[in-house]
């Protein structure tokens, strides 16, 4: 790579930098995009402009037909299914470091890697580890698409031995890495590729559907390495800028989700709620105690009476589509001079921030909308806390019952506020299977039914 | 032109300088638009074009330009659907209008 290249990809990097360091406010996020998008025009260009790089028709077309399908899915699709589509690209991005890989294998001189046909050991070693953890990604971003999107089981598949199995998988990826490395031979690097296609399936189907935003987050992560790896492969630093840059956003992302589930990464990975025989044994679910309900017309009466309003949204406002119905709700009630606010839990939703996005989407002003850690001292202050499809995050169970499979996780404290509305389709348990104390207070009222229509219904009665 | 490949310990020394400003840089998101970052940082990950232009690059025939062209199209989905989307994203965010 000559210097004008090197000093091009550098800028790049710092594009891509600058676009990340955009997203610190919504303010200054789109400019930042725009920074990224210049980014990657400069580093394609740069590549585009190297000797050695010539089938530009080819080159265009296959832009235009990758171009051109990202473009309409990501148009069309629905904020509700962000989650499967994040995973879905990740997949593409593995697959593409695979392909990468083994074109670096085939053709190394292409890639100045190689004297006679003899690629040097560093890069056997890098490429192989590029390969491994793309095709990981691939597989494992493919699951976590299925079982976001309702074609897998959201329940954690899990069978015995599963553990010993996935470990002694990850020690015979090691020796044919070696064995790769040593020898350069290609059906070493397509059995890499295929256990690898392998561990990415088995380690990602033990972990349940509520457990994706991890998931996502740590597939997120390792498209960043794999790119890396390849970046070290061919010696290309916006590569390995952009790929570590990936990585630590990745990794970060799901150190916090963990942090919001009160669980450390390897428990998650190793197998969610509903894999531990002990957690289900100590399930509620046929608690029979009353429950006070009551309907649309309670609520509205509850919330025009009072003075401030915390809404709290989960996940199941999304299946419901209920955002919208929502912040008309909320805009009815501001027009009495009620305050409304929204407090989100960092793992509500399946994706991290994916709350904030269906709320900006129904047109939700962002400077309404709150972090678990900004809002929480002010429930004991509000009249009414509101909500809607969220269930484990305002468990108390958490705080006081060490038995329970939450316990110890930061939660919502709606339980301080004067009144608690909680909209449920039934009282069937939520996704951890845990009874809800909240349901059971004076203070609560559960109404009953989709989310969409009450907000709807409420409306109605408030007008 | 003989083509002098960056030694280890330089591509080393950018990769430990790029997870610590990645570090910093990403824990100055705001909470509220991680979904905009996953959506940036699937896209800029397609970077890894750049190798698949590589290999498709050359004029005459080989398997490892079909491994790059297959490539090429794929980065391309992501760089494309990646950016579009997280623009969508970020077009919603909008402030409580001043009264």
């Amino acid at each position: 790579m000559d210097n004008f290249a090197a000093f091009a990809y550098l800028i790049a990097g710092i594009c891509f930098f600058m676009a990340l360091r955009g997203l610190s406010s919504p303010a200054t996020a789109r400019r930042g995009n725009l920074l990224g998008v210049a980014g990657m025009v400069i580093a394609v260009a740069t590549t585009l402009a190297s000797p050695g790089v010539l089938s530009y028709g080819l080159i265009a077309a296959g832009i235009l037909l990758g171009g051109a399908i990202g473009t309409v899915i990501a148009l069309k699709i629905k904020m509700t299914a962000l989650p499967q589509l994040v995973a879905a690209f990740h997949s593409l991005v593995g697959l593409a470091a695979v392909f990468v890989a083994a074109a670096a294998f085939y053709a190394p001189e292409a890639y100045g890697i190689a004297r006679d046909g003899v690629i040097a050991t560093s890069s056997l070693v890098e490429m192989s580890l590029g390969a491994a953890i793309g095709a990981v990604t691939f597989t494992g971003s493919l699951v976590a698409f299925g079982k976001l999107q309702g074609i897998f089981r959201a329940a954690p598949i899990t069978f015995t031995g599963q553990h010993p199995l996935n470990a002694a998988l990850a020690l015979l990826m090691v020796g044919l890495i070696v064995w790769f490395s040593l020898t350069q031979s290609a059906p070493a690097f397509w059995l890499i590729v295929l256990l690898a296609l392998l561990l990415g399936y088995l380690l990602i189907i033990p972990i349940g559907g509520a457990d994706m935003p991890v998931v996502v987050s740590m597939l997120n992560s390792y498209s960043g390495w794999a790119a890396c790896g390849i970046g070290f492969t061919l010696a290309n630093t916006a590569l390995i800028i952009t790929g570590a840059l990936v990585g630590a956003s990745g990794a970060i992302l799901s150190y916090i989700m963990c942090k919001g589930m009160n669980r450390s990464i390897i428990n998650v990975i190793l197998g969610g709620f509903g894999a531990d025989e002990s957690a289900a044994a100590a399930v509620g679910g046929d608690d029979d105690r009353p429950v006070k309900s009551g309907s649309a017309e309670d609520a509205a009466f509850l919330m025009q009476n009072a003075t401030s309003v915390i809404i709290v949204p989960g996940y199941g406002m999304a299946v419901a589509q209920a955002q919208h119905a929502l912040r008309e709700m909320a805009d009815t009630l501001k027009k009495s001079n009620i305050k409304v606010r929204y407090a989100i839990h960092p793992v509500a939703g399946r994706m991290p921030g994916h709350m904030n996005v269906l709320l900006a989407e129904a047109n939700v002003p962002y400077d309404e909308v709150l972090e678990l850690e900004e809002i929480n001292r002010d429930f004991s202050q509000t009249d009414v806390a509101f909500v809607i499809g969220a269930n484990d995050v305002t468990n108390p169970a958490a705080k006081t019952d060490p038995a329970s499979p939450i316990y110890g996780m930061p939660i919502l404290d709606v339980e301080n506020a004067a009144q608690v509305l909680f909209i449920k389709r039934s009282m069937g348990a939520g996704y951890a299977g845990v009874e809800n104390e909240l349901f059971f207070r004076d203070n609560t009222m559960m109404l009953f039914g989709d989310a969409k229509k009450m907000c709807e219904d409420i409306v109605k009665a408030m007008e | 032109m003989e083509i002098i490949p960056l030694p280890f310990v330089a591509l080393f020394t950018a990769f430990v300088l790029a997870c610590f400003v990645g570090y910093y840089v990403v824990w100055s998101v705001t909470p509220a638009l991680h979904s905009p970052l996953m959506g940036v940082t699937n896209a800029i990950s397609s970077v890894i074009i750049v190798g698949a232009l590589i290999a498709a690059g050359p004029a005459d025939f080989h398997l490892s330009k079909v491994f790059g062209f297959i490539a090429v199209v794929l980065a391309s989905v992501n760089i494309f659907g990646g950016f579009v989307v997280t623009n969508r994203m970020l077009a919603m965010f909008r402030k409580k209008p001043k009264a």
